[in-house]
């Protein structure tokens, strides 16, 4: 019998390798102020990564997370300017994210195009239909009860650790303890399967991408009260960040089996890899490199297991 | 009178035009194995993906459990009391078997709480009450396929289900598995379970059924008790049909032998001992049910599963065949069963499908020359009849049966010495299946031997010079086309040792 852990055990075990290296020779890394940074910074790559990983789960992909990002930041922006109180504005930048995300999972669902087409295509049309909307501008002048959600900059990171152990516990209870979570877990590992035990797999695939937009949403909303200015442009690239924490942490690419675990400890390691490059006085040039390697390195590990399992049940 | 389980009547179902059920009753008794039986394509499968839910019939009424069941899908079959054991079990690879069974039992609802530990302890129980002890943590995807149907029945039992459905369910088991599997029919029969039972094993039909239905082409022959029928009688059932003498079979001057196979034995494709020989101008049958390996002998013929034990001689010189590009080297064509899937390319036109695997000719210096390739493919396309506006047009536009000309136009392209077909007129229109047939019997008359695999017992017989009958990946009979009948053939192909 294969370990239940064993992805989550080697992620970790690679985390506190890197720590060790960090402790030993660059202990200003675990500097309160660095490790908020980071932390502050990984913020919207764990909350999205944390409904990514229930897409992957079901066997689905959202690459347009960076462009719904984008679109909530200034939805949010926009809204608070106009006078709404912060609260609000986030509730609605939260409500077009899952609108984003529901319009994803509609149309592979129940139309049944293919996520990667389905969410190429959102990933495109919001970027440029944002940029086309505000050309390109940014959104700057916000009211100052946007800035830190109207707390003090040393409440905020608070709130925010609260709002992210939050997140991670509410959603591993759910997929952990609750029957519908078990449903994702079903949909993914033999969607036709799950469907003659009574599953509504439509029902579930469409919930996840609508999930996942209001993660985004919130994720939008949580970064850009850090900054005096809204970038039309935020989240280019961060799909693919989302992704490969979520598939670094084991999630199998092809659905059904991972944990919430595995892409929180995915989302450390691969947010921490690149600040302690700088910190150990290798050019930040590697970051993007090495976190490539990272990747590669988990799923030919996953590719290599998987092949002698299979060997072994044939063999059994 | 007790109410009756499941009463279907005149259920008809088509898939892309084609009828698998044109008509069929069928009813199920509390405390009764009723077994299901019929050839391959009789409409088995079909039946009780319908009970099931799993397709929707198209007419006919079904009752379950009294009730008249005018809209099925899985949900409202689960709740009906129906439960199915598939051949290839509907399991969760990346799941425990505790949950795999979790999930047949418990009804849905987002938010309802999941209780590991009585998940793990009732899975335990019931797999105890199939006669095996698996541990309930251990992941579906290592587990074996007898193990794997043994949670497909624990899952049965555990649904305390009135109509059990299984397929198949003795095809991966040991003697020892078999026995137990038979005492858990009795106990659910017992409780006053139904159970439809579909099985190939005619003879272990009479231990555990107490009536029969026998499927043919689609219809209900008819049902009775075991006791009114023999083996003999329920062959004759099965076959049933007039052998009409439409097949275009000429005499064709038989020649030296093309192909020989010694002992060919391949473990990956499951297949051994394999001897045969075919000459050039004969068209070999090769006959037996889904999964006695005929397949798998082409495969390995083909060099897709290379062989590793036995001798592989062509016009009497041993051959390595590792790849099917040796395969093709040789002079060995393959056009396999299921050409949408595997024998044309649909998007392509039929002159690039033509082509593909003699590009060598067509495109001596790496460059396709295009003329050539299109005079190449008009020759074919005129020489096998194939309908179409021209030879530019997409293969996925195209009727079954001139798809299939195509795929075999690919192999005349090559020249090849033998070529094996793989069901060539599976799912193909009735006018389509005899022009294919003469095409077959061209090709023999040119010279090329033929390797024909088929299902259809009246095809094989009406095209072949002589009969293998494959069980169990190996051969295990060789007819004449002289002694060949129906009932010989089903007979070799369903022994059991």
């Amino acid at each position: 019998m294969r370990s239940h852990y064993g992805r989550e055990l080697s992620v970790a075990a690679s985390i506190a390798l890197l720590a060790l290296v960090l402790a030993l020779l660059a202990p200003g890394y675990f500097s309160s102020e660095n490790l908020a940074d980071l932390f502050l910074a990984n913020m919207p790559v764990l909350l999205i990564a944390l409904g990514m990983n229930m897409v992957i789960l079901t066997g689905q992909i959202d690459i347009s997370v960076g462009s719904q990002f984008a679109v909530c930041g200034i939805f949010a922006g926009l809204l608070s300017k106009l006078g709404l109180p912060v609260e609000i504005a986030a509730l609605l930048a939260v409500a077009v994210g899952a609108t984003m995300g529901a319009v994803n999972g509609a149309l592979t669902a129940y139309v049944r195009i293919p996520s990667i087409v389905v969410t190429l295509a959102s990933m495109v049309a919001l970027r440029d239909g944002l940029r086309w909307a505000t050309d390109g501008a940014w959104v700057s002048d916000l009211p100052p009860g946007f800035q830190w959600l109207g707390l003090s900059q040393t409440d905020y990171p608070w709130l925010m650790a609260f709002t992210a152990v939050f997140s991670i516990a509410a959603l591993a209870w759910w997929l952990l303890t609750r029957a519908g979570g078990r449903a994702i877990y079903a949909t993914g590992s033999n969607p036709e399967a799950a469907r003659l035990v009574g599953i509504d797999t439509q029902l579930v695939t469409f919930g996840v991408f609508a999930l996942t937009g209001a993660l985004t949403g919130l994720a939008a909303v949580l970064n850009s009260v850090r900054f005096n200015q809204i970038p039309g442009n935020a989240g280019l690239g961060l799909e693919m960040k989302v992704i490969a924490a979520v598939v670094v942490g084991g999630t199998a690419i092809t659905g059904g089996s991972g944990s919430i675990a595995g892409t929180v400890l995915g989302v450390i390691l691969l947010g921490a890899i690149g600040p302690a490059l700088t910190f150990l006085g290798v050019s930040a040039y590697w970051e993007r490199a090495l976190q490539g390697a990272i990747i590669l390195a988990a799923i030919v590990v996953e590719a290599v297991r998987e092949r002698a399992e299979k060997r072994g049940a044939e063999h059994a | 009178m007790t109410e009756l389980l499941l009463e279907a009547t005149g259920i008809a179902k088509s898939f892309e035009g084609v009828r698998a059920l044109r008509g069929v009753s069928f009813e199920l008794r509390p405390g009764e194995v009723h077994a299901l039986i019929g050839e391959n394509g009789a409409g088995k499968s079909t039946l009780i993906k319908i009970v099931t839910g799993a397709v929707t019939a198209d007419s006919g009424t079904l009752r379950i459990a009294g009730k008249s069941v005018y809209h099925n899908d899985p949900a409202t079959a689960k709740s009906l009391g129906v439960a199915a054991i598939y051949q290839q079990p509907a399991l969760f690879p990346h799941l425990t078997v505790a949950e795999n069974i979790a999930f047949a039992m418990e009804s849905a609802g987002s938010w309802r709480k999941v209780n590991w530990k009585e998940r793990r302890w009732k899975a335990k129980e019931l797999i105890a009450l199939a006669g095996a002890a698996i541990d309930p943590d251990r992941f579906v995807s290592s587990l074996s396929m007898p193990e794997q149907q043994i949670v497909e029945i624990a899952k049965a039992i555990g649904l305390k289900a009135k109509v059990v459905i299984m397929d198949e369910p003795t095809s991966s088991l040991t003697e020892t598995e078999v026995a137990s599997l038979f005492r858990v029919i009795e106990s659910l029969k017992s409780e006053g379970a139904g159970i439809v039972y579909i099985s190939h094993r005619l003879e272990e039909i009479p231990q555990i059924a107490d009536r029969i239905t026998v499927l043919r082409d689609g219809e209900t022959v008819g049902t009775c008790g075991i006791l009114e029928v023999d083996r003999a009688g329920l062959i004759a059932m099965m076959v049933g049909r007039e052998v009409a003498n439409v097949y275009p079979k000429r005499e064709v001057a038989i020649g030296e032998i093309a192909l020989e196979l010694r002992c060919v034995g391949s473990r990956e494709a499951g297949v051994r001992d394999i001897s045969l020989n075919v000459r050039k101008g004969e068209i070999l049958g090769i006959a037996g049910l889904v999964g006695s390996g005929r397949t798998q002998l082409a495969e390995t013929v083909f060099g897709l599963t290379p062989a590793d034990s036995g001798e592989i001689l062509i016009h009497g010189e041993p051959a390595v065949i590792a790849s099917p590009s040796d395969a093709i080297a040789h002079g060995i064509g393959y056009v396999p069963e299921d050409r949408r899937q595997h024998g044309v390319v649909l998007e392509l036109p039929i002159a690039a499908n033509i082509s593909l695997s003699s590009l060598s000719l067509i495109a001596p210096h790496g460059l396709i020359d295009s003329q050539a390739e299109q005079a190449q493919a008009e020759r074919y396309a005129e020489q096998l009849h194939v309908k179409a506006p021209s030879v530019d047009v997409p293969v996925g536009t195209l009727s079954g049966g001139n798809q299939q000309k195509v795929a075999v136009a690919r192999w005349l392209a090559t020249n090849p010495k033998v070529l094996i077909l793989d069901e060539p007129t599976q799912g193909v229109d009735v006018g389509s299946k005899s022009e294919i047939h003469a095409i077959v019997t061209d090709l023999a008359e040119s010279g090329i031997a033929v390797i024909m695999i088929s299902s259809e017992l009246p095809e094989v017989l009406g095209m072949s010079d002589r009969i293998l009958v494959m069980r169990g990946g190996t051969i295990v009979g060789e007819l004449s086309r002289a002694e060949a009948t129906q009932e010989k053939i089903l007979a070799l192909a369903l022994e059991h040792n």
